[in-house]
């Protein structure tokens, strides 16, 4: 399909929500400062922190509801609670957690051993769609990957088999 | 019951988990009926966002029927099919007061910088998502909003995330009758953004992306033009010169941390992530805009830096404006343009999954396979 100019008019709902004093617009427009809020203290109701939630130090509380599934536990959990002793704008807190990701990514596969289970890494990518749609591509990532093992496995054979030659040529000399 | 469970990045699989409770007076459990997966769900499937704990549901966009409510809860009853905004939202705090459901500061403890969002790892809040057969909605007074009789639950669904964000970056943008608007990005966001554009006034709009059947379905869908940006050699002189040299009068980046399209951005956004995602589609939009214009940012960047041309912000004059999108806040109006025909958000989704196979879901969006613009999962207990 060619791009070609349209008559907008002629386009359904065509200019029904312009507004010329749609600027400033949302989120400036109704803006109201905390001294016009004659309730800004004002909280709702508190869930109950029964279980480690780890807090933001740029937060003066724990807010009313949170999400509660998985508290940080293990090494992961050791990073993210030292990640939390800093505020949101600084690295020390967001590269530690991303790290501690990484750990919690391993102590998942750990767990998954643990119970018995071996995770199917080629299902959980979706790996099969690869292969469905996009067949070219995945015998390219697939020869690439075989290629770089074996030359892999050749380099690091052929490096055990030069070190008698080396040593041969040493003495030669 | 059975939920998508992450694993590190770019392993997802179906398990069985625990069902979810009610822990606040406030909550609703409902069966979940749809759940999509989002663009910005991409991110925490390459693990590019800090503190997503192995083991956590996704989803932020889905439909449900309550199953159970807390004993505060008022608004909606058990049986009602609602649709459930991305925001988790008190409704009472100073934010929410003023509209901005997006930036609750009753919903998050793990950051002051964003609300709770479902399914987006414990830095939006640490909530499970709706992509399992069950899911946790809080402050159910708020945000779960029951779906209008006729409507199709497909359209239901993308008015959790996509047909407002689309929206809202089309009214950030300020657009004023007759406007040259460019979008960056021919997502979902992107095209219903492109769409909307049009119901401000927009004179013109252009959207500019990589994927050729994706600007195709954008030039169908949104009825714009839709350019691809490998095929110019600048993008930025390419709007340039189609807007005699002046620039644009808004754009919109729609596209967030995974862009492509300038070698750097991508070394140092996507690859060594030594910045939060890369920044090519604000640095276009940036670049592109006329100077006094404005700048409407809805794709999503995380929580550190980005190289962005803030110099150019200064001599150009920009305005930029950014947010999460106030969902419930822009409902009413969404609804009404459904139920008109003016907007029909179904027309997006080219792909429909069964839960259990979850993986395969993200690898197709993930990947761009098969044509794919949005995906849909249906869970086993759906039965709608
Ligand atoms: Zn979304
Ligand atoms: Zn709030």
């Amino acid at each position: 399909m060619e791009n070609t100019a349209k008559d907008p008019g002629l386009l359904p709902g065509w200019g029904i929500d312009a507004d010329p004093k749609n600027d400033p617009t949302y989120p400036m427009r109704h803006r109201m400062n905390v001294g016009q809020d004659p309730d800004s203290k004002h909280r709702p109701t508190l869930q109950l922190v029964d279980e480690e939630v780890l807090k933001s130090i740029e937060r003066q509380n724990v807010s009313a509801v949170f999400g509660t599934p998985l508290p940080p536990h293990g090494l992961s959990g050791a990073i993210r609670r030292w990640a939390f002793k800093y505020s949101e704008s600084v690295y020390p807190h967001w590269l530690p957690l991303l790290l501690a990701d990484r750990v919690d990514m391993v102590e998942g596969v750990l767990a998954d051993l643990v119970h018995g289970h071996v995770p199917n890494i080629f299902a959980e990518r979706g790996a099969k769609m690869d292969w469905k749609y996009n067949r070219s591509g995945f015998i390219a990532k697939l020869a690439t990957v075989s290629l770089l093992t074996a030359g892999a496995i050749v380099l690091l054979s052929s490096k055990d088999e030069k070190k008698p030659s080396k040593k041969h040529r040493r003495c030669q000399a | 019951m059975l939920a998508m469970d992450y694993r590190g990045p770019r392993r997802v699989r179906a398990a069985q988990k625990p069902m979810p409770e009610i822990k606040h007076p406030q909550d609703a459990i409902v069966r979940v009926t749809r759940a999509c997966i989002c663009g910005s769900d991409l991110h925490l499937y390459n693990g590019n966002v800090p503190d997503t704990r192995v083991g956590t549901t996704f989803g932020h966009e889905f439909t449900g029927i309550v199953e159970e409510v807390g004993p505060e809860v008022t608004k909606v009853k058990v049986g009602d099919h609602v649709l459930v905004p991305f925001n988790v939202a008190c409704g009472e705090c100073h934010f929410c007061k003023q509209g901005m459901f997006g930036n609750c500061h009753e919903s998050n403890t793990q950051a002051s910088a964003v609300g709770g969002i479902f399914g987006y790892s414990h830095t939006a809040g640490g909530y499970n998502g709706g992509q399992a057969e069950y899911a946790r909605v809080p402050y159910a007074n708020v945000g779960p909003t029951v779906i209008p009789a006729g409507m199709d639950p497909d359209d239901a669904v993308l008015l959790t995330d996509v047909v407002p964000t689309g929206y809202q970056a089309a009214e950030m943008a300020g657009i004023q009758p007759g406007d040259t608007v460019v979008v960056f990005g021919a997502g979902p966001i992107g095209i219903m953004a492109a769409r909307c554009a049009w119901l401000f006034g927009a004179g013109r709009v252009i959207v500019i992306d990589q994927v050729d059947y994706r600007l195709e379905f954008a030039r169908n869908y949104a009825k714009c033009e839709a350019y691809n940006f490998n095929e110019m050699a600048d993008p930025v002189v390419f709007i340039k010169k189609t807007t005699d040299f002046m620039g644009a009068d808004v754009c919109i980046d729609a596209v967030g941390a995974e862009a492509s399209g300038n070698a750097m951005q991508t070394i140092t956004g996507r690859k060594l992530l030594l910045q939060a995602g890369s920044a090519t589609a604000i640095h276009w939009a940036v670049n592109s805009v006329k100077k006094g214009g404005v700048v409407s940012i809805v794709g999503v960047y995380g929580p550190t830096d980005n190289l962005v041309p803030i110099g150019n912000v200064l001599n150009k004059g920009l305005t930029i404006r950014a947010n999460q999108t106030s969902v419930k806040r822009l409902l009413p109006r969404l609804i009404e343009h459904v139920q008109n025909g003016i907007i029909n958000p179904k027309a997006l989704i080219t792909h429909r999954i069964p839960l259990e196979e979850v993986a395969d879901g993200y690898r197709i969006f993930s990947d761009k396979l098969d044509s794919c613009i949005k995906t849909v999962l249906i869970s086993p207990s759906a039965k709608i």
